[in-house]
């Protein structure tokens, strides 16, 4: 199969993220968001790798997963926080951090 | 052993004791800090001693020696070594230095004994001894300006000793200031010969003057008067003088040291070191000869009004060296240099018997306080009397020979010089006048309470100690002088120290007479054989003409104090009514701290203010940190703006520019 399919696969998941982390408030489905774009951007690793016959992308697809995961890990550890401390759980109001 | 690893080992010895009581102050128990610093200082002596038997085994045209232990930088032009020279002008001043200082360390075992910071007293001690040494040892100008800096710095440290009495360290300040002030001279003057003949050394410098300078110009003058201003700083000459009295804050035994015997003496080794630059620039020595002769006439009026008895010797002192710095300006080197051993004798003498006094006085230094101890104190009386003589210039003590030794060189180089001789008579006369209303003043008249106690066996020790220049009161604890006062008569190390150079100040003229013998000018004449002085010799029948004239003035002086102070009680008060316009002059020591004030010290303060006001507050904090701190705010205000806190904003802003980036890459790359 042509690696153009896997690729617009690949492309049209990367940009549901993407509008995904643009578009909604609540940090949870924006986590999910950034996991999308993340296995977005896998598939494509994981198809080069296929069309090259080299494990690199493949080894890179494993590295992305392993960071996924740290980073749902403190995502979901500030969403129980901000929960906790009774915040709204919409990252538009925590916006303190402005200069 | 030759003669100059002796000399190393005379600097050796000091600095291994400063080091040992400075780094183990805690562990000395008792004295023992105190006698490791006199035996440092003895061994020096010993050592001292053994340079000058060898160096007499050499044949004269030999005696001058030098040694390099290492090169700090030689090239491009430079050369600093650490590097001494070895001659017998170097020889005669470390025997007369670490000679003096060990009896003077040994007076201060007793006399610093129950004062909190034995330990440190004596680590200053060994350092100011080192430090001197190392002046007058030094083979270059630049080790010479190490030891005259570290001498300054010793005096400083030694004056301000009682570190809580506010007037002790403010003398402490105001002595090393002006010293700094002769640093400064020293070290431009080093730069101008080092400029014109490309060396430092001593040696190089003194056989290239002649060449490299024309005689009497303007070079060699500046140069000259540099030195004299280094000069004129250390040995408290005029105008530079006025920290001499203030210093006497420090201990007794430290102003016997340092404002007597040694330290003060250094201008004059400067000037007879440097001789053969004086020699061809003679409008400054003539200048230096000067300021001599105006410093022993004003600093002996000064004298003849001070109540403050350690206040009398330190103004005796300035006079006296006076009579030094003149000497050697004119080319009597020998004579100066032989008056300078002599004084140191007798000076030292003087204020250790002052020290007794004080001490059976309780702190009180007031003269007007004093009266009637000559039964109480026996032995300080006694040598008192032996150094006031030796002072006045009575035969057969050591300053009648000595300074009378000055004079005549100066009567015999004739023309204006026979003026300053007529002036140094005049100031002879008024040194014995000044000497003996101190004694009579403190040893004469009626027994003041004091003293009838001591006559009692009760030494006074006054019930709440107190600072004898402002009057506050004070305790006994660090940083002020400790509860116990000593006297002589009852003190072994004290009445050793002060016979010796009682026995000194009354033999040590004899090492040179006119017409019998001439020891001093012998054994110098190596380090003086280069100037045009060194064949000018005084008929022995003129040097006996000035001895006897000497020898008359001093009766005089003695006579005159006789009858003000003892004869007819009294007169002192009638003649300070009568000439109170000068009375009030001379008590203001001629208003040269006023003037100084005027003249320097408060246009540097409107100056400081002005620079503060003007070019601190607004020139560098108003232009140029203020304006690099504006220019950082106003630029972080701008960039502030795009931090808005929303964070799909800066998700969306990273999409774009990665975005934008990636297209770049894939433009370019296709």
């Amino acid at each position: 199969m042509n690696i153009g399919w896997y690729l617009a696969v690949s492309a049209i998941i990367f940009c549901i993220g993407a509008g995904g982390v643009l578009t909604r408030r609540n940090p949870l489905v924006v986590l999910l968001c950034l996991e999308l774009m993340l296995n977005g951007a896998n598939l494509a690793l994981v198809a080069f790798a296929r069309m090259w016959g080299s494990e690199d992308g493949q080894i890179f697809a494993l590295i992305v997963m392993v960071l996924a995961a740290c980073e749902v890990t403190v995502g979901l550890g500030l969403v129980v926080a901000i929960y906790r401390r009774r915040l709204p759980i919409d990252v538009d109001e925590l916006n303190e951090l402005q200069g | 052993m030759s003669a100059t690893t002796a000399a190393w080992l005379v600097l050796l010895c000091p600095l291994v004791g400063t080091i040992l009581i400075a780094t183990g102050y805690r562990f000395w128990p008792g004295r023992s800090a105190g006698w490791l610093a006199t035996a440092a200082i003895a061994a020096s002596f010993v050592f001292s001693v053994i340079t000058f038997i060898k160096l007499r085994g050499f044949s004269p045209d030999h005696r001058t020696l030098t040694s390099t232990l290492w090169n700090y930088d030689v090239s491009a032009g430079v050369d600093a070594k650490l590097q001494i020279l070895v001659d017998p002008l170097s020889v005669f001043m470390i025997l007369v230095v670490s000679g003096v200082s060990a009896l003077i360390h040994l007076y201060s075992v007793t006399y610093m004994t129950l004062d909190r910071g034995f330990s440190r007293y004596f680590s200053y001690l060994n350092y100011f001894v080192l430090s001197m040494l190392l002046l007058v040892l030094a083979g270059n100008f630049l080790l010479l300006i190490v030891g005259w800096a570290f001498v300054g710095a010793a005096s400083y440290l030694l004056i301000s000793y009682w570190y809580r009495r506010t007037t002790a360290t403010r003398a402490g300040i105001k002595a090393f200031v002006i010293n700094v002030v002769g640093d400064v001279g020293l070290v431009i003057a080093t730069f101008i010969l080092f400029r014109h003949t490309g060396t430092v050394q001593f040696l190089g410098v003194f056989h290239a003057v002649p060449h490299t300078f024309a005689h009497n110009g303007g070079a060699i003058n500046a140069a000259a008067l540099l030195l004299l201003v280094g000069a004129f700083a250390k040995s408290a000459q005029v105008p530079l003088h006025t920290w001499l009295p203030d210093a006497m804050e420090g201990p007794t035994p430290v102003s016997a040291l340092i404002h007597a015997a040694t330290m003060v003496t250094a201008g004059v080794y400067l000037i007879a070191r440097t001789h053969v630059i004086f020699e061809w620039a003679p409008t400054a020595a003539d200048i230096g000869a000067i300021g001599g002769c105006a410093t022993l006439v004003l600093a002996a009026t000064v004298a003849l009004v001070m109540t403050d008895i350690k206040r009398v010797i330190a103004y005796s002192t300035m006079s006296q060296i006076g009579y030094m710095i003149m000497g050697v300006c004119v080319g009597a080197y020998s004579a100066g240099l032989f008056h300078l051993m002599t004084h140191a004798f007798f000076k030292a003498l003087l204020f250790m018997a002052a020290g007794s006094i004080i001490g059976a006085m309780a702190g009180e230094q007031s003269l007007d306080r004093m009266g009637g101890f000559r039964r109480a104190l026996p032995f300080t009386f006694g040598c008192f009397i032996v150094g006031g003589l030796a002072l006045s210039g009575l035969p057969p003590f050591s300053g009648w020979l000595s300074k009378d030794d000055v004079i005549a060189f100066l009567d015999h180089r004739a023309g204006a010089f026979l003026i300053m001789g007529i002036i140094a008579y005049a100031g002879a006369l008024l040194t014995a006048v000044y000497t003996f209303r101190m004694i009579f003043r403190a040893f004469f008249g009626d027994p003041v309470l004091e003293a009838r106690e001591l006559e009692e066996g009760h030494l006074h020790h006054a019930e709440v100690p107190h600072n004898p220049m402002s009057g506050e009161e004070e305790d006994t604890d660090v940083g002020f002088p400790g509860p116990g006062h000593f006297i002589a008569e009852r003190e072994v190390p004290m009445k050793v120290a002060m016979s010796a150079l009682a026995v000194l100040a009354v033999i040590g003229g004899l090492v040179q007479i006119p017409g019998v013998d001439d020891a001093v000018t012998k054994f110098l004449d190596p380090s003086f054989a280069d100037s045009k002085y060194a064949h000018t010799q005084v008929s022995t029948g003129s040097a006996w003409l000035g001895l006897i004239i000497g020898a008359l003035i001093a009766v005089t002086g003695i006579s005159i104090a006789y009858r003000i102070w003892v004869a007819r009680p009294g007169t002192a008060t009638r003649l300070r009514e009568r000439f109170a316009g000068p009375y009030v002059f001379l008590w203001h020591k001629w208003y040269f701290d006023e003037l100084i004030d005027f003249l320097v010290v408060r246009p540097a303060l409107w100056t400081g203010r002005l620079v503060d006001s003007v070019v601190e507050r607004s020139v560098i904090q108003g232009v140029f940190t203020g304006g690099a701190s504006g220019a950082v705010r106003a630029g972080s205000a701008a960039v502030r703006r795009a931090q808005t806190g929303f964070v799909r904003y800066y998700a969306a802003l990273m999409i774009v520019c990665i975005s934008g980036v990636a297209l770049y890459f894939l433009i370019a790359s296709g």
